[in-house]
């Protein structure tokens, strides 16, 4: 073997190894992050929805809303017309019978959500399984879709922020609402407000996939009558009230 | 017709330097409180989740509607063919131009990410009536310009009908587009109708020409030109008719939420117990802004004198104010209707109950601030290039009026 071919040789092995070594972790975390769920893309196969049952639903509890404050770090030192709220206890009485109901109220996630229609920039959108966002990217804080909600379940950052939970970021000048947690939901964990229901033993919300006919959500769907808010508006919400 | 002679503005007078010191002054006053809103948040302004649009916006779209209304001087000139307006199309333009750029320079500073314009100004949602008015903005600025140059260069007279004509359709189809804005909001009872745009093209004609008349009487009176009874006589007329048009499309909009039960509950609160909303209502809209300025204008003790002209067209100004606020804030003042035939007895977040806003000094400054942009403009605009015609006496404009 002549010096020169052994130089050829030496410098082939050790490009394949550099080679190797750099793509090598590319390669594995690639797999890797195939391997996870949350991976994946999100899909309309899913439509998330919920079911809340109003006559579970106990007056005074706040546990819903005050998971939720933690869970997303909404405690902002401001006044109460100014303060973000994503979920919000609503006490109501039948004006014909004066049958009384505690209800949480939240983004209701629309089928054919009016604040994403009127978005100017489209940073107001629906993911492919139903959950309603706001891209805190585009958003350019002109607060039309606040205008355009039905249901008042968007709030307006008015102030500069603080100690802000990683996984879910907020940014003064830009509008929010509930996510439907989708931080957890991704993982295959359940909102924040239903957990917090259920710990409280209340279990008056059931979160699932409402396309999946076999899901809890589905089969009470079948079996249970349930009501849409505002029906009338034709906007086919994913939250849906039993006992009102 | 005689041959008109345009002019700059002089520009050495004692007004000339008061009027920009004064609106230059409040135009850094504006930007001042534009930086705070900013810096500090929406939280040093009167807007809250409950009332998101306030009195920046009624100051926004005032200037808009003034904008594409004051257009119809020159529209009447170019698409209409009335040459008697004529020497008035140039600063028609001019001020269309000048009330825009204020009123989207309030628009976009009161935005939550002013910052981002340019993601506004580049993507675009097609289905929502907000990024089609970007598109309508900008294209009216870019057809004046276009408009204003074919007036003005002797060479391109032959492209000018066509110009006023893009021009005119393209006015109607902004202030359809800003009517839409709350037109097509269904959600609240206040909104969700689409009487919302021929309003606001009405309200803007009447806005537009009372703006004007304001502009052509302070010039006069301050470079002493010669300004003929018989030209202000047409535009007073013309002023009179749009009030008249206004209060039809509000009339008829009234009407139509008084006759739909559902619409009771709002109508009530806007006519008969809104607080402040009512008075502006009848005392602001009904009473200064429509009864007075058609007596102004109509009645023999008053109509001959500019004393009355310049008032009626104040009032209309401030008139059509009044309906804006009692349109845009009063309309989110009334609670939504989330629980249909269910009263709500108890809410952390204000649902069912009037919703209570309170102007801060800031967003007042900011408004303020576009009003001030608009006088800087248009007064730097007169200055610099011969928007005013010489002479606007009777004799020098056209026999035909005459008779």
């Amino acid at each position: 073997m002549s010096p020169t071919q052994n130089r050829r040789d030496f410098l082939k092995k050790t490009a394949t190894v550099a080679g190797l070594t750099t793509i090598a972790p590319g390669i594995l975390f690639y797999n890797v992050s195939q391997a996870k769920p949350d991976g994946e893309a999100v899909t309309s196969k899913v439509r998330w929805g919920m079911l809340i049952d109003t006559t579970k639903c106990a007056t005074g509890c706040t546990d819903c809303v005050d998971a939720c404050t933690k869970e997303h770090g909404l405690n902002d030192n401001v006044s109460a017309e100014v303060a973000p709220q994503w979920i919000r206890k609503v006490g109501l009485r039948d004006k014909q019978t004066g049958k009384e109901t505690s209800l949480p109220m939240l983004c209701q996630h629309c089928e054919e959500p009016p604040c994403v229609d009127v978005c100017p920039t489209g940073a107001s959108f629906k993911r492919a399984d139903g959950i309603v966002l706001v891209d805190k990217h585009t958003c350019i804080g002109c607060r039309y879709c606040m205008m355009a909600c039905p249901y008042k379940a968007r709030s307006f950052i008015h102030e500069t922020l603080e100690n802000q939970k990683p996984h879910s970021p907020r940014g003064k000048g830009t509008v929010e609402s509930c996510t439907f947690c989708v931080h957890k939901v991704d993982k295959g964990e359940q909102p924040a407000c239903v957990e917090a229901c259920s710990n409280a033993d209340h279990n008056a919300i059931i979160f699932g996939d409402i396309k999946d006919p076999e899901s809890e959500i589905s089969k009470k769907l079948a079996e249970v009558s349930s009501t849409a808010l505002r029906a009338d508006m034709k906007l086919n919400p994913g939250v849906r009230y039993q006992g009102i | 017709m005689k041959e008109i002679n345009f002019q700059e503005l002089e520009g050495k007078s004692a007004g000339f330097y008061a009027l920009l010191a004064v609106s230059g002054f409040f135009l850094l006053l504006g930007l001042y409180a534009a930086y705070n809103l900013e810096h500090h948040g929406h939280i040093i302004s009167g807007m809250n989740n409950q009332i998101v649009w306030g009195i920046p916006h009624v100051f926004a779209i005032f200037l808009i509607l003034a904008a594409s209304g004051v257009l119809n001087v020159a529209s009447i000139s170019s698409v209409f063919r009335k040459t008697f307006y004529n020497p008035l199309a140039r600063l028609s333009v001019l001020l269309a131009i000048t009330l825009l750029l204020g009123g989207l320079t309030v628009l976009v500073l009161d935005l939550g990410r002013p910052d981002r314009l340019i993601v506004a100004m580049t993507t675009y949602n097609f289905k929502s009536i907000f990024a089609w008015n970007i598109i309508l903005y900008n294209g009216f600025l870019l057809i004046s310009i276009i408009y204003l140059w074919f007036m003005m260069e002797r060479r391109m007279k032959q492209y000018y009908p066509t110009a006023g004509l893009v021009a005119f359709v393209w006015r109607i189809l902004l202030t359809t587009g800003t009517g839409s804005i709350f037109g097509f909001l269904v959600a609240r009872e206040a909104y969700n109708a689409a009487i919302m745009a021929p309003l606001f093209i009405a309200l803007s004609l009447a806005l537009g020409l009372a703006v004007f008349l304001l502009v052509l009487l302070i010039d006069c009176w301050q470079t002493h030109c010669s300004l003929g009874e018989g030209i202000l006589q047409r535009p007073k007329k013309l002023l009179a008719v749009f009030i008249v048009a206004v209060f039809y499309f509000v009339l008829a909009y009234h009407l139509t939420n008084l006759y739909i039960t559902g619409r009771h509950g709002v109508e009530y609160f806007i006519l008969a117990n809104g607080g402040i909303y009512t008075v502006l209502f009848w005392g602001g809209y009904i009473f200064l802004g429509t009864i007075m300025p058609l007596l102004l204008l109509y009645h023999d003790r008053f109509t001959q004198s500019r004393t009355s002209i310049a008032a009626a067209a104040l009032l209309t100004i401030l008139g059509g104010f009044s309906l804006l606020y009692v349109i845009i804030v009063g309309g989110q003042a009334y609670p939504l209707d989330i629980f249909p035939g269910m009263e709500v007895t108890s809410s952390s977040f204000f649902d069912g109950v009037v919703n209570s806003y309170t102007p801060s000094v800031w967003e007042i400054l900011l408004g303020i601030g576009g009003v001030s942009l608009f006088v800087l403009l248009t007064t730097l605009a007169l200055k610099i290039l011969p928007f005013l015609p010489r002479s606007l006496a009777d004799s020098d404009i056209e026999p035909e009026f005459r008779n």
